[in-house]
């Protein structure tokens, strides 16, 4: 990881990314290998000694001692100096915004302002990374995307580098400087939101970010076929599979069939079997004449019936390695 | 997780060890000295023999104590059950002014040294007439003992959904019938684990019963007085028994109890594992 | 949702009883205590208060209520520095044989209290099991020149020196306070154990984790975060404990001897041989208040200490 990144953990429940978490942070044991942060080994320290703070998923507050001894236990326990711990606490509590509860119970706070707490009570002790498993996760939608923007510029503000887990791709791609998927324990890819969405490496990650169609094709003297589609590609010749975004289909207008742009586009005809309403785009479902259905999306196409001609930049295809999923 | 060093584990392993050793000293000691044919004296026992279990079945008094205490035991559990269960119903669901109170009341034989609820209703009965007897224990009983099925109950009703009854009130059936048809059925394993408890209780009973006792005995009455009269050492395969008795009854208990509780805790368990294993 | 003749239902009954069987008696006892007995054994209701005078004039009703509270509260002390441990360990460390453990600790609850103070009186006596082993193992001279020099010098010194000697019992065992704290620790550390085992438990493992997290090492964990947490349960077990143990007036009659007599055995003793039962109502009146003001000031101080 590179220092100061904010990096997301992404992936289903059950593929071991809060095992991750608690691996680094310590409260479990690897059963082989190490673990190094920089020069320094970790997995033979226990938690209280690894320059490592956690943000939990239920908060874990202390009920029993008051938002402002909750923030400060951190730095007690490691016997920094009384003079300097009011100060430093303040300044946590202000980078999160509650300065004015520091007298409080933590029960009577709502569950936005617990996990600003936990947010302080980590970042007061100036941590080498920061941990945050699922901090989100118990938030109604309208706070979880305000939360966003306020994280992510609290990182930026702090330097500190961030983990985040969570099983929330848009949630992934809205924080991250860098995503890494992970996959019943193994990563799938480790690459920026842009990068994991427009150039999938393998066929979970492109089906599980975002949406796509699968073709599976044969390669021959620089053409790609795949049932009724065709198109030109620099793949190695045999059996392959391609990833192809529904966003990347596009309806050819009379217009630009006239003008005999995107010559190099890959074109098809296939017949409109369903069409969902989704805001700025439509989702449709096409079935080509040899009944191959594929997905497309479509900025604002008003109500679609019949075949039409659909085409794709073959640019647009992206080779993905066969993760076994269908 | 490691949270303590594994030193701190062993050491506490082993005072843990120590403790129940200190617990368990006198019942081991009372279980071998019973068979030892020369009674208490002296260390190691000798004389292994079931002479004193033999004495035993032929003692008529003895066994007539037992059925007092036997007596006295079921009447107690039906009058604990019969009062603790409107009572635990009362502080589960009802709010009325003095519930606290209520509370405090029910539950303070439970806390209060015996021998203030024994003398308080010695004193209660011979004003109105009732002698020291069998009937003055039974009464004596099941009054101290009304908060133990209170508190039992109210755990169960504590577990017990509560929509369950709101579901059948609202397909039409009324409170009684709910009651018995919804509320009872699951409430079954309290009662029971509630009548366990006391029925053992009871049967161990001795302040209250020691000043609201009349000319019949309950057993641990009768094993009192030959106390004072000088060590028989038969005491020790009396004891013995009790204390197989007592062994089996906590056994049905505590099956009881925990079927109740690992069944529904089970699942939601396994659920919340399935969804944590990330 | 529960009608008012379902909320009388439920509560009259068990109302009725506790009023008629507890609070009716205690209003008896009161009044008890300020009468008096003739010497033919006859009740003179003669409402005066000199039960009470005679309370505060004789030097043994005090003297004995406070070696009742100093039994009690080593009891209490006893049996919290036995049950605390096994409770955290159990709660903490034993994760497979919890259950079992679990029942191990209350059995001994369920077996007669009668036959385990009988069980202790067999094991301290002159004649009885500790002695007889401490003869086996040829220690009791030396552990009775201790009891009399409490030098442990000396006690090695006379060990070497004591091989040969004869039997010699130890005395201090039995009939003793130290008997009566020692059977009543015995049973009473299982009711110590129940409320602070719950509240162990009650304490979510994710605060531990925390704890440790932000740079607490376990000690400093125990010491800010579960001890804090726990201190309810600590709190019920200790009322527990002391309170029985003031008004027991069994293992002072089993093992306690003339010098281990405890409050309740006066009052117990005024309700039999002394036949004085005035008297004895005013002391159970005073010893119900005491209990009654105990209990109302730890629940008052369990209320403070519980914060979820």
């Amino acid at each position: 990881m590179a220092s100061g990144e904010f990096l997301t953990i992404l992936g289903e429940s059950g593929s071991g990314k809060t095992t991750l978490l608690r691996l680094i942070a310590g409260f479990e044991g690897p059963n082989h290998g190490e673990i190094w942060m920089g020069d320094q080994r970790l997995d033979i320290l226990p938690p209280y000694l690894r320059p490592v703070n956690t943000v939990f998923q239920s908060y874990a507050l202390f009920p029993h001692l008051s938002v402002f001894d909750n923030v400060a236990y951190g730095l007690r326990a490691q016997g920094v100096a009384k003079s300097e711990i009011p100060d430093r606490v303040q300044q946590a509590l202000g980078m999160v915004r509650m300065m004015e509860y520091a007298g409080s119970a933590p029960a009577r706070l709502s569950g936005g302002q617990q996990q600003r707490v936990a947010l302080a009570r980590a970042l007061v002790n100036r941590p080498r990374l920061l941990l945050l498993d699922e901090p989100l996760s118990a938030l109604d939608a309208n706070l979880r995307k305000q939360m966003h923007v306020e994280l992510k510029a609290l990182q930026r503000e702090v330097g500190i580098t961030f983990i985040f887990v969570t099983h929330d791709q848009e949630e992934a791609m809205a924080l991250s400087d860098r995503i890494a998927l992970l996959r019943d324990g193994s990563l799938e890819q480790v690459a920026s939101p842009r990068e994991i969405y427009s150039r999938p490496e393998t066929s979970y990650v492109a089906r599980f970010i975002g949406q796509t169609n699968l073709l599976r094709a044969e390669v021959r003297d620089g053409t790609a076929t795949c049932g009724a589609l065709v198109w030109q590609t620099s793949a190695r010749p045999g059996p392959a599979l391609f990833s192809l975004r529904p966003d990347d289909i596009r309806i050819v207008s009379s217009t630009t069939a006239a003008i005999g742009a995107n010559a190099s586009a890959a074109r098809f005809h296939a017949r409109v079997e369903q069409q969902t309403f989704g805001g700025a785009t439509d989702l449709l479902t096409i079935i080509c004449g040899n009944g191959q259905a594929l997905r497309a999306r479509l900025p604002n196409p008003g109500p679609l019936s019949g075949s039409y001609e659909f085409e794709f930049h073959p640019a647009d295809t992206v080779l993905v390695r066969d993760a076994g999923e269908e | 997780m490691r949270k303590n060093t594994p030193q701190s584990g062993r050491l506490l392993r082993a005072y843990t060890i120590l403790v129940f050793a200190f617990l368990y000293l006198p019942i081991l000691t009372l279980i071998v000295y019973s068979f030892s044919g020369s009674g208490v004296g002296g260390f190691p026992p000798q004389h292994w023999s079931l002479s004193w279990y033999g004495q035993l079945f032929s003692d008529e008094e003895l066994w007539n104590s037992v059925l007092n205490s036997l007596i006295v035991a079921i009447a107690g559990v039906a009058i604990s059950l019969t009062l603790g269960l409107p009572a635990a119903l009362a502080l589960d669901r009802a709010e009325f002014p003095g519930k606290s109170l209520f509370r405090r009341l029910v539950l303070l034989p439970l806390i209060l040294p015996g021998i203030i609820t024994g003398l308080s209703l010695l004193i209660f009965f011979v004003q109105v007439g009732i002698h020291p007897s069998l009937l003055a224990v039974t009464l004596g009983h099941g009054t101290a003992l009304i908060s133990v099925a209170t508190t039992e109950i109210f755990a169960g009703l504590q577990k017990f959904d509560r929509r369950q009854e709101e579901a059948s009130l609202d397909l039409g059936a009324n409170h009684w019938k709910t009651f018995w048809r919804v509320t009872f059925p699951n409430l079954r394993v309290s009662i029971i684990a509630a009548a366990l408890l006391i029925f053992t209780l009871s049967f161990d009973e001795i302040a209250v019963s020691f000043f609201l006792m009349g000319r019949e005995n309950t057993l641990p009455m009768e094993i009192w007085s030959r106390l004072r009269r000088g060590i028989t050492p038969e005491i020790n395969a009396i004891s013995t028994l009790i204390l197989l008795f007592s062994f089996g009854l906590i056994f049905c208990w505590y099956r009881l109890r925990t079927k109740e509780v690992l069944e529904p805790e089970a699942a939601l368990l396994a659920s919340t594992l399935e969804g944590t294993s990330s | 949702m529960y009608s008012r003749i379902y909320k009388a239902g439920v509560t009259i009954p068990p109302l009725f009883w506790v009023v008629l069987f507890l609070l009716v008696p205690y209003a008896v006892l009161f009044c008890y205590s300020f009468w008096s007995v003739s010497p033919s054994e006859v009740i003179i209701r003669n409402w005066s208060l000199g039960n009470y005078a005679e309370l505060l004039r004789q030097p043994v009703y005090a003297e004995t209520l406070l070696r009742s509270m100093r039994i009690a509260g080593s009891v209490t002390i006893l049996a919290l520095l036995l049950g605390y441990p096994v409770a955290y360990y159990l709660s903490f460390h034993a994760a497979k044989r919890r259950d079992l453990l679990y029942l191990l600790v209350i059995i001994p609850l369920w077996a007669s209290y009668l036959v385990r103070g009988y069980a202790w009186k067999t094991i301290l006596g002159t004649d009885g099991v500790l002695n007889g082993v401490l003869n086996f193992l040829h220690i009791s001279g030396a552990l009775l020149l201790l009891q009399n020099h409490m030098n442990a010098f000396l006690a090695l010194h006379a060990w070497t020196h004591t091989w040969q000697v004869t039997f010699v019992p130890l005395s201090f065992l039995l009939y003793s306070p130290f008997a009566v704290v020692l059977m009543l620790t015995h049973i009473y550390t299982p009711f110590t154990f129940l409320p602070i085992y719950a509240s162990l438990e009650h304490i979510p493992r994710n605060l531990l984790e925390a704890s440790h997290d932000l740079g607490a090492s376990p000690w400093k964990t125990f010491r800010r975060i579960i001890l804090p947490l726990s201190l309810p349960g600590i709190v019920a077990g200790a009322t527990f404990a002391f309170v029985l143990s003031l008004g027991d007036f069994l293992a002072p009659l089993l093992v306690g001897g003339p010098s281990g007599i405890m409050i309740s055995n006066i009052v117990a003793s005024e309700f039999g041989a002394a036949y004085n039962w005035p008297l004895g109502a005013a002391i159970s009146l005073c010893m119900l208040l005491l209990v009654v003001g105990l209990l109302f000031l730890t629940e008052r101080l369990e209320k403070k200490l519980s914060f979820s």
